[in-house]
């Protein structure tokens, strides 16, 4: 039996872990996770990949961070079942654990579309350690050439700057008629696309992969992809980089109510009693979209964690949600998305923007009653962050809303009160 | 423990503590050689924020809940559980820029290499941060304030 039980020991685990810690000294944590080397940080497996990071250097908190939080880690274990009503869990090595206070927070698991010819080697998803080991290691072994990108998300571009790091010439597919479309807007993944390009990327959107085919003289081994206009792309490997879905089999068939994440109130609690879920598997409040839904990225889920764990020692906390945001510096190109950056209607929005292209700068600021509702910076993103104060706390910027993209954007642009309140005020 | 307070009252906008800041930071500590001899040009930590008539210093405020840690990819940035400072470690970091996304004084700054993040380190070893000692006017303090 152990107080707290945790399952998995990314991002999500880390951050509950901390907060358990913090609030209950002793009390029994038991993490499982299904890699043998966890608290490592995933987004930095591209530069694995591409020879920047070593494993030791991707440890995203100290070396000893377990036995330092007290913690019984059973690594490289797999939870098959959970069992609600007599609180307990099943490992794959037959074990049962009880649990007082029992957390889900297994992930995401890449997302692949059915094509013919996936079982072929060479054939790549990009989320854990172990998929970057792995593709490293083909690398090394087979001095390919040419690699195929499935999907120019934030995962299948972090993957082509690592193969172009490596020396692969890459060919980025995606379905969208432009990359990045989840988180830019044409213009901005215009430059991009240019930046991309300049480093020697081919990028072929609006298109998707319909099949993976072999090599002549090994069908067996990837020797390229066919378009769904036909065209056939030689290569060497290819990477799917689509997504990620929620992990949720493991309470399937259990009374945790599950939509396309598991469903969570703001205290990260599920509808059973002691489980709580948090991180990419759970859908959590979208303080832009004014609903739950899933948004698998790597400081929302640490902050979900925490939630989740202070409120599974007894501390109630509530979370104050999240939305889609990200940073970005693809080939050297720094740029933040936050919110709504692409609305299809325009008609209730009011949309600032600024471009200068000899400087490769972008701003936009999208508007909606006077709130911002979203972000779009290209190359000037350092105060990003009191934006996204605005934009989180509701702010009303009618009266200074023209300086959001002037060049010198500051504090001191703000009004007194609000200024006040926020250089005062210690978070 | 000790913060650095800006009073906007005071503060002329003279940018000192930007001199300041960037030559404490500098590989020679030195004003002349700091700005005239090094290869990299030193970099503040501290920004001047103008508006006329209204102007103030704002550095990293070393929260308490810091969401630059708790956003933080790589594990560079870390609360000091002893001296309540926020800690950056350059080895560490990845120069996501993670940090500056979720810094609401936009106290976060790109480093001069475009690598990595800088930030203020409170001056170790000094007994008063290099931008307080400086401010020829007395706008920014460093104080004991309650955690």
């Amino acid at each position: 039996m152990s107080r707290y039980v945790v399952v998995g020991g990314s991002a999500a685990g880390i951050g509950a872990v901390e907060a358990i810690r913090e609030m209950d000294p002793t009390g029994l944590i038991t993490v499982v996770s299904e890699e043998p080397c966890p608290a490592y940080s995933r987004p930095m497996i591209s530069d694995f990949v591409g020879g920047k990071a070593s494993l030791q250097s991707m440890l995203c908190r100290e070396d000893d961070f377990w036995l330092r939080k007290k913690v019984q880690l059973l690594a490289g274990t797999k939870v098959v079942s959970v069992n609600p009503a007599e609180q307990t869990i099943r490992l794959d090595n037959g074990q049962s654990i009880g649990y007082e206070r029992l957390l889900i927070a297994t992930g995401g698991r890449p997302f692949i579309p059915k094509m013919d010819g996936l079982g072929k080697e060479g054939v790549f998803t990009f989320t854990t350690i172990s998929d970057a080991e792995r593709l490293a290691e083909r690398i090394e072994r087979i001095r390919g050439q040419r690699a195929v990108v499935v999907g120019a998300g934030l995962i299948g571009i972090s993957v082509t700057e690592a193969l172009v790091k490596r020396g692969l010439r890459v060919t980025i597919v995606e379905l969208q008629n432009s990359i990045l479309s989840l988180l830019l807007d044409t213009k901005a993944s215009g430059i991009v696309e240019n930046t991309m390009r300049n480093a020697g990327v081919t990028i072929i959107a609006g298109q998707s992969v319909q099949r993976i085919v072999g090599k002549p003289d090994d069908e067996n081994i990837v020797g390229g992809v066919v378009l769904t206009d036909g065209e056939c792309i030689l290569c060497d490997l290819v990477i799917i980089a689509i997504g990620v879905v929620p992990r949720t089999e493991i309470v399937s068939g259990t009374q945790v109510k599950i939509n396309r994440g598991i469903i969570v109130d703001d205290f990260m609690q599920t509808n059973v009693p002691n489980v709580y879920a948090s991180g990419d598997v759970a859908e959590t409040f979208d303080f832009i979209a004014n609903q739950n839904r899933v948004l698998p990225l790597w400081p929302l889920a640490v902050l979900e964690g925490k939630v989740a764990g202070y409120n599974m020692t007894g501390k109630k906390t509530s979370y104050m949600g999240g939305t889609n945001m990200s940073t970005l510096k693809y080939f050297g190109l720094p740029i933040v998305s936050i919110g709504i950056v692409n609305p299809e209607d325009e008609t209730p929005f009011e949309i600032l923007t600024k471009h200068d292209s000899k400087e490769n700068l972008y701003k936009k600021i999208v508007l909606k009653d006077n709130l911002i509702v979203g972000i779009i910076l290209v190359n000037d993103i350092e105060k990003a962050g009191v934006l996204h104060y605005l934009m989180k706390n509701r702010v009303n910027v009618r009266k200074f809303k023209r300086e959001l993209i002037s060049d010198d954007f500051g504090l001191a642009k703000l009004p007194a009160s609000l200024r006040n309140r926020i250089c005062l005020g210690y978070l | 423990m000790k913060r650095i307070t800006a009073n906007e009252e005071t503060c002329m906008g003279c940018g000192l503590c930007e001199v300041h800041c960037a030559v404490q930071h500098s590989t020679s500590g030195d004003m002349v050689k700091a700005y005239n001899k090094e290869k990299n040009r030193p970099l503040s930590r501290i920004r001047l924020e103008v508006s006329k008539p209204v102007s103030f210093a704002i550095q990293c405020r070393h929260c308490e809940h810091a969401p630059c840690v708790s956003a933080c990819l790589s594990g560079a940035m870390t609360k000091d559980e002893e001296t309540g400072l926020v800690i950056h470690d350059k080895d560490k970091c990845i120069g996501c820029w993670t940090c500056i996304l979720v810094c609401p004084y936009g106290a976060l700054r790109m480093d001069v290499s475009g690598n990595v993040v800088s930030k203020c380190d409170m001056c170790p070893g000094l007994d008063k941060p290099a931008c307080v000692e400086g401010c020829p006017n007395g706008a920014l303090v460093c104080k004991e304030v309650k955690p």
